[in-house]
């Protein structure tokens, strides 16, 4: 038990590893069931014991990274296995252990082909996923970033649609470009660490202290950002999003939109906005207005799109732009609103492609025009769908309005047009939600083959119950989430907010590092006795 | 010199007397056996890597001159001499079958493997000039018959006559570096060059200088910089495929030890020079092999580009001149080795006699019929891409933090979006692999696959995908054992 409670996010985060690793080494190929229940109750298992983890996170204590477990990996380097969560990196942990059960018992009967070879895909991301959410060190961070793309590109690839091979490469390549310049902008941070307080480390929180010049703030600040919002995806680096959700299979959706996205705008929260708080302040104009065009032209985009899976992929540019704005204003509702939106957002939308495979598992085709009167063959079907479209409009009383009111709230602080340009985007959601549940599910059921469809069936419903009930819990009773992140969302802003670092002693050295005498003298010196 | 000397000087060269007494053992057992029986020569040439890899790793941490300073052992001529021996080791474990497919003569191929790779060590034991020309020609002209061997395709004999011509001008340019240089300080003796390289810098001597350029010549063609690699992609393409893997990484590897021993160390003191030369090299070379990679449907000539885009990787680490970057060149040659070796070993796995099904839409729906080599394939692929959390990623990692800790930024900027680019050829293997479906495959009898490989391919290709993953994982030995190598060089300086 004293082990469990010392390295329990290591075990959350390592657990789907194993579970993989003893897919893949005990099971054959043909034992199918075999495959996902072990993969499932790995998932289950996993979520039963991060609620230990929300339980005992203490909302209260000063230190809001809690839970840390640290292990020196390459500690020459300042390498360490460092991982911890506070308030704002627990909500999202929490989201994404709860979906992972949920995805697996989604995609039962929808995946039949290699069956071994998905669920091990599954494990691993979910692995890479968690690990992202709490590592405190940038190498480490790094490492499951990247990590994450590889089960990815071969669920996108492997078990997706038509044009799966395209979606696939372009996810990859695009997601690859952002993260190598983050890579180089790491680098260049962490020798400047170096520099400044002569040792090595990665860690984030030494990294905080580098003291930097404006000009190459702004630089670094552009690596990170660029590699974030491709990931989030932000206008105008959206492009891949709709071809890799369309193509996707269902429970590939499901995690790229309910888990991967938010990577983008974690990594914000953690990385780009509090490493680099001036340059931030200086692009808070840029990143604003992308935002609010990200929501406008996601929901306009949404809203001429004829096929439902393609409908609710660009719903998804239209909310992460509220997610960023929220984001970007710094001050307390926009960000408490914008990490509870990132959970919303992960739930809702996370549904939503889970209704639209179960309807194309049933009927073979996501063209709004092949439905219509569809809440006649399938009522517990359109009553789920239905919450779930509401919750993602933001309708008062289910999570999306929460979210979505604190952020307008913040945008509102910071500045009126903002917030009048994002809530228009609240109106948009609900016209193009409403109008393609109208067209999906009301009308004459005149299709022949739309009468004969099925309702769901347990399994299903056990899906979608637990989103439900979550939907109405954050609705109704926020707190429960708000409470946690309180004071993590303070120190974020004080740290964010902090356009002049402290200063550190000024160097004799140019600071333009490296001269041949310092490289050997510092850093040589520490290994072998030059 | 006594006969105790001439033991202690014996003594230092004892991995590459264990490897030339094993190639000729070889040529001898060759005559007592049908042409048939290939495992006695195998088995010869195999004991002597692992005898000349034993000595070579109970000699580590010694440091020794020998025969008037020719040649000097220290442990960063241990380090390449592991890196030499373990591939050659790794390209005995994939050849054994394949050149019996093939028809090589067993005598001959396994006698000149041999005496290439005790080329090698001498090259990376040099310590003069003269050792370093003399290496040079050890290691290359068995690889000019290697190419050449493979009589049925028409494509191996060209690849071993473009590649005697070229090389054999090349060498001729790096003697002639030799020779400005003799003529410049008298001496042949790299530490006597270190010497005085700071006063022909200062009077910048044009013989010195110009030495110095052909000799950079000579060694940017052996380890094919662009743009000194025209001859890479034919010859690779050519030569029998466990011989292209073996030029990719052991030939490769031992141009970079000349070039770390011969420019990077002891003309250090005019690193204000030919930094500025290695960085338009590196550029050039990630550049072009990288982008040509892209158009190639021939999955030999693929990994050839790949292969001169990783010589631009090391350029990258090299470029600074600092002991840091030297220890990252270090750390990715011997993980490139792993993953490169790896790679060429799904090949041969996957192609048929007469070095057919070498074409990637070949590979069509290969994870459908051998899950097993596409897994290692994909290891492969995402390491020599440099995702996490493979070897390649490490290496990559401590190659870019070389150059941007030197202040080498764009340069790493320009590394790693060429890394970006490269991922793109890289994952069509993996495209092609899993996501095409084998009906798009021209007849292939795919039942001859499995057995005309063997399980020396196979137990090479576990070897090295285990090795891609400990390395990602843990590759703290590996830089500690890199550091080793350098240890007390940089002294010198």
């Amino acid at each position: 038990m004293e082990f469990l409670n010392q390295h329990l996010v290591t075990i959350l985060v390592f657990l789907p590893l194993a579970g993989a690793l003893s897919v893949l080494l005990f099971l054959r190929g043909t034992q199918k069931e075999a495959v996902r229940w072990v993969t499932f109750l790995t998932m289950l298992a996993g979520f039963v014991i991060s609620l230990k983890l929300f339980v005992d996170y203490d909302p209260q204590s000063a230190q809001t990274m809690q839970f840390i477990d640290s292990w020196a990996w390459l500690p020459e380097y300042g390498i360490v296995y460092k991982v911890g969560v506070d308030g704002m990196s627990l909500l999202l942990f929490m989201m994404t252990t709860f979906l992972g059960p949920l995805v697996i018992l989604s995609s039962w009967r929808s995946i039949e082909d290699r069956v071994k070879g998905f669920h091990i895909s599954m494990l691993l991301l979910q692995t890479a996923m968690l690990g992202a959410f709490v590592s405190l060190n940038l190498f480490l961070f790094y490492i499951f970033w990247e990590a994450m793309l590889i089960p990815m590109y071969f669920i996108i690839g492997i078990w997706g649609g038509p044009r799966r091979i395209y979606a696939a490469v372009k996810f990859f390549l695009y997601t690859l470009f952002g993260s190598l310049l983050m890579l180089v902008a790491i680098l260049y941070l962490y020798f400047l660490h170096v520099e400044q307080f002569g040792f090595y480390s990665f860690d984030l929180f030494d990294l905080y202290r580098v003291h930097l010049v404006f000009g190459a703030e702004k630089f670094l600040f552009l690596a990170f950002a660029l590699s974030f919002a491709i990931k989030v995806p932000m206008f105008p680096f959206h492009t891949w999003l709709p071809d890799a959700h369309v193509e996707a299979p269902t429970a590939g959706s499901v995690i790229l939109a309910g888990v991967l996205l938010k990577m983008g705008t974690y990594g914000f929260l953690r990385f780009s906005m509090p490493l680099f708080p001036a340059a931030t302040d200086y692009f808070f104009p840029l990143i604003a207005i992308l935002a609010v065009i990200g929501i406008i032209y996601g929901a306009l985009v949404a809203m001429v799109q004829p096929d439902v899976k393609k409908l609710v992929a660009y719903s998804s540019v239209s909310h992460l732009g509220f997610v960023m704005l929220g984001l970007a204003v710094l001050n307390v509702q926009g960000v408490e609103g914008s990490v509870i939106q990132m959970v919303n957002h992960g739930l809702s939308t996370g549904a939503l492609f889970i209704i639209v495979g179960m309807i194309y598992d049933r009927r073979h085709t996501r063209l709004i025009s092949d439905f219509g009167g569809l809440s006649k063959s399938m009522p517990i079907l359109a009553a789920f769908f239905m919450i779930i479209t509401l919750s993602s409009i933001g309708l008062p009383g289910l999570n999306g309005f929460v979210g979505e009111f604190l952020i307008l709230l913040g945008a509102f602080k910071k500045n009126v047009w903002l917030a009048v340009l994002a809530a228009s985007g609240v109106i948009l959601a609900a016209v193009y939600m409403l109008w393609m549940f109208k067209r999906a599910m009301f009308g004459p059921l005149d299709k022949e083959e739309n009468r004969s469809l099925k309702d769901l069936n347990p399994r299903e419903i056990a899906v979608l119950v637990p989103i439900v009930v979550m939907i109405v819990w954050i609705g109704i009773y926020p707190q429960t989430f708000l409470r946690k992140m309180d004071r993590s969302v303070e120190g974020f802003l004080i740290r964010a907010r902090q356009i002049t670092a402290p200063p550190v002693q000024p160097l004799e050295r140019d600071p333009v590092f490296m001269t041949e005498s310092f490289l050997e003298e510092e850093y040589w010196g520490q290994g072998n006795g030059h | 010199m006594g006969i105790d000397n001439l033991l202690a000087a014996l003594s230092v060269i004892r991995p590459e007397l264990i490897l030339a007494g094993a190639a000729l053992l070889c040529i001898v057992l060759d005559l007592f056996y049908k042409p048939t029986d290939k495992m006695p020569c195998w088995l010869v040439a195999s004991l002597g890597c692992l005898a000349a890899l034993a000595a070579t790793i109970a000699a580590w941490g010694t440091q020794q001159e020998a025969f008037s300073g020719l040649v000097r052992m220290d442990n960063l001529s241990n380090f390449f001499a592991v890196l030499f021996l373990m591939a050659g080791l790794i390209t005995l474990f994939l050849s054994f079958s394949y050149i019996q497919r093939e028809g090589l003569l067993a005598g001959e191929y396994y006698a000149l493997l041999l005496i290439s790779m005790t080329g090698m060590l001498f090259m990376a034991q040099a310590n003069d000039l003269m050792t370093v020309y003399i290496g040079l020609e050890i290691m290359s002209i068995p690889v000019y018959a290697l190419v050449a061997m493979m009589k049925r395709n028409p494509k191996s004999p060209e690849a071993g006559l473009k590649y005697l011509l070229l090389g054999g001008f090349a060498s001729a340019v790096l003697v002639f570096g030799i020779a400005f240089l003799y003529g410049a300080v008298g001496t042949t003796l790299l530490a006597d060059i270190l010497r005085h390289a700071p006063k022909a810098m200062k009077a910048s001597d044009p013989l010195f200088l110009g030495g110095a350029g052909f000799l950079l010549v000579g060694m940017a063609f052996k380890v094919s910089l662009v743009p000194f690699h025209m001859w890479t992609p034919d010859v690779y393409e050519g030569a029998p495929t466990s011989i292209t893997a073996f030029m990719s990484v052991a030939v490769k590897a031992a141009g970079f030890s000349i070039l770390i021993r011969v420019i990077v160390l002891s003309l250090h003191p005019m690193t204000v020079n030919w930094s500025q030369i290695f960085w338009w090299l590196a550029v050039l070379t990630m550049v072009l092999g990288n982008v040509v990679a892209l158009a190639q449907e021939n999955i030999k000539r693929m990994l050839a580009y790949s292969s001169i885009a990783h010589a631009g990787y090391v350029l990258v680490a090299l470029a600074p001149g600092t002991q840091m970057g030297v220890q990252a060149a270090l750390v990715y040659l011997f993980i490139y080795a792993f993953m490169n070796l790896g790679a060429f070993g799904v090949v041969i796995a996957m192609s048929r006699e007469g070095d057919q099904g070498v074409e990637i839409r070949q590979y069509a729906g290969i994870a459908r019929e051998h899950p097993l080599y596409a897994l290692a394939m994909a290891i492969f692929m995402f390491s020599l891409a440099g995702v996490p959390p493979t070897g390649g990623f490490i290496g990559k990692f401590y190659a870019f933090s070389a150059a941007v800790k030197a202040g080498y930024i764009w340069l790493a900027i320009i590394g790693v979006l060429m890394s970006a680019v490269s991922a793109y050829f890289y994952l069509r293997v993996l495209v092609v692999m899993y996501m095409q479906e084998p009906a798009d495959r021209p007849e292939v009898a795919v039942s001859s696959w499995g057995t005309s490989v063997g399980t020396g391919v196979n137990i090479t290709l576990w070897v090295c995908a285990l090795a891609i993953l400990v390395l990602g994982i843990w590759p703290g030995w590996l830089s500690h054992f890199a550091q080793q190598a350098l240890h007390g060089l940089w002294r010198l300086l």
